[in-house]
Formats: C-alpha cells, structure tokens, sequence
C-alpha cells in the first residue's frame, strides 16, 4: 500500500517533467485542478463532522463534532490562521465532549 | 569586502542559498509541525506499524494524502482504493510541476527527480516565489533544495514524536485527537473560500459527501470529490460568460 502510494505520488509530482513541451495541459482540466484540494478536503471533513459514528446523520447541538467545527469555521474565518483554528476547535471540542460526559 | 560584495557571495554561494531556503520555509513549516505530531499519533490509533508510519513519511511525504490514508485505513478500506484515493488527492501536484518545468530545464535528471520528490505544497509555494524574482543569482536549486530538506526532516521528525506520544499514552485516542483532522482540515479549506465557484464547489462536495456516504471502498470520497470539482468548474464558466455579456 505505501509503495504504491509513494510511487503515485512521485509519479504526479515528476511527469510533468519528461513529457514537457510535448503535451499542453487542456484548459478545462488546469481548471478543474484548482478546486481539488478543497472539494477533496471537504469531502473528507463533512461526514467525519456530521457522520461521526460512521453511518448515521447526527446534526444534533449536542454533537461535539460539529460544535467543533463550527468553532473552527468561526475562527478560521475571522482571523485565516491555521494554527489558531486547530488549537480554538480542538479546545471546544474536547471541553464540550467533557463537558458531556460530565453532565450523562 | 565592500557591503556589495558581500552580498553577492551570500547569495550566490549553494550553501547560504541552501539556508535562505530553509529560513523561508520556517513559517510554513511553524504550521506543519502541529499536523506532523498529530499524524504520527493518529497513525498509532489507526493501528498502523511504526515501521509503516515511517515509511509513509519518508517515501510518501505528502501530508493530506497520509491523513486521508489513515481515515480510509480505519474504515478498512482496500489498498488499491487508498492508493487510488492518494493519486486524486495529490492531482494538484500535478500542477506544481507543471509550473517548474520551465524553472528546472537546464538541471539534471537527477536533481529534477529530488526536487520532483520534495514538490509540497509548502515547498512549491516558497520555491516558486524565489524562482519568480528576476535578480539573475544562479543556482536557485540549492534554495528549493534548501526549502525541501527542512521540510522533509521536519516532516519525520513530527511524525517520530508523534508515534511515540501515541505509543507512551495508549490513552490519547480518547482525547479527541481524531478532531484534529477535520479541524486541520477546515483550517485549510477556508483560505480558499475567496470566490462564488469555490463556494458551489465546497458546497457540492459536503453534500454530496453526505448523500453518497454509503458507497462502498470509501468511493462517497471521490464521488463528492469529483462533484465538487465539476460545480466549481461549471460556475466559473456561468460567471465568466456573465462578464463577457457586461
């Protein structure tokens, strides 16, 4: 599995190379590259947020997962710092989580 | 030496180019260390081997594509869906080569390949800054070289300590550290969110995440990927058309 994930990696990050000034890249397809990285992203954090157990819809506010996103989609969006982001929702997540075992 | 000079030789000497790379790289490399520590304590819940951690890190060295692996190895995913999952998820570097072509032309095959290797987000984004500044100095390799060597050490040496928290508090799993993903990752997605398309594209992709969360091998994944990608394409093209009617 790591072999073949570290050669398709290589493989991305190397082809351009050989093949340069032979092949144009499609217009559409620089396009579309664009918006990998957050619609790959995106779709990892939404059920991981709202699917937390793996198969059902939770949207409940008392969902920790998602009182911990919504604190990283405030923070990150007031002041665009990752670190900050991380630290602030992990720091609700785990003080809500706690605060719910405390009270059930 | 007069004050000229000594710039000069600064600069164009591999070695201090080597280091100003390096130094340029610090603040991303500030963010890199909290996702480094945590993907070595995830790693250990996931129940994967130091070894194959390790591994990950050293040949792999693409961050989001190594948390992904881990959320699809928790899911028992197959290996040849992560391995097709990892090529999706690093498409976008497809894009930083592309870019250096022109900056790599007259190195060896050799280098191209290590520096090929290196090609991180992080790295791309300070290497390709340095190669864009039109101040003649040659041997700006040794400044991406630079970039690339922090990282990549950097890289393991969160994972390393990472493996060992997760190992010395079996416990950790239970602290919520499995937030830390989509934490990171919200962290990350949010720059991008400056336009329309970008939005439609983020949207589409959570929602359809949601609805095709009971396909098999994971593939919910690259289907709200693949629709994402497609409405955010597909909206730039209605706005670009709006405009030329202005």
């Amino acid at each position: 599995m790591i072999a073949g994930m570290a050669l398709v990696t290589f493989a991305i990050r190397y082809s351009m190379f050989p093949i340069s000034g032979r092949f144009q890249f499609p217009e559409l397809f620089k396009q579309g590259l664009r918006y990998v990285p957050p619609a790959v992203l995106t779709a990892i954090i939404v059920p991981s947020v709202l699917m937390s157990n793996g198969e059902t819809l939770n949207l409940k506010l008392s969902n920790p997962y998602l009182i911990g996103a919504l604190a990283a989609c405030v923070t990150g969006g007031l002041f665009k710092n990752l670190l900050l982001t991380i630290v602030v929702s992990m720091v609700v997540f785990m003080g809500f989580q706690w605060a719910f075992a405390v009270r059930w | 030496m007069d004050k000229r000079n000594t710039i000069f030789t600064r600069k164009s000497s591999p070695l201090s180019q080597f280091f100003e790379g390096a130094k340029d790289t610090f603040p991303l490399i500030v963010g890199a260390i909290p996702f480094g520590i945590i993907f070595g304590t995830l790693a250990t819940t996931a129940g994967l081997s130091f070894g194959a951690t390790m591994g990950m890190s050293m040949f792999v060295f693409a961050g989001a594509s190594q948390f992904v692996c881990l959320s699809l190895v928790v899911a028992g995913t197959a290996w040849p869906m992560i391995v097709l999952t990892t090529f999706v998820v690093n498409l976008r570097h497809m894009l930083y080569g592309a870019t250096m072509v022109p900056f790599y032309k007259k190195l060896n095959p050799l280098w191209k390949m290590l520096l090929a290797f290196g090609l991180t987000d992080e790295t791309f984004a300070v290497a390709v800054n340095r190669y864009n500044q039109k101040d003649g100095v040659p041997g700006k390799h040794y400044y991406n070289l630079g970039s690339m060597v922090f990282m990549y050490t950097n890289w393991n040496l969160c994972t390393i300590i990472g493996l060992t928290a997760g190992n010395a508090f079996p416990g950790i799993s239970h602290w919520g550290l499995d937030f830390a993903m989509p934490a990171t990752f919200i962290g990350i997605v949010i720059p991008y969110l400056v336009s329309k398309p970008m939005w439609a594209s983020v949207i589409t992709a959570g929602t359809v995440s949601i609805m095709a969360g009971g396909l098999p091998h994971k593939l919910g994944l690259m289907v709200a990927a693949l629709a994402g990608v497609t409405a955010g394409v597909i909206c730039e093209k209605v706005f670009s058309r709006k405009k030329e009617l202005v």
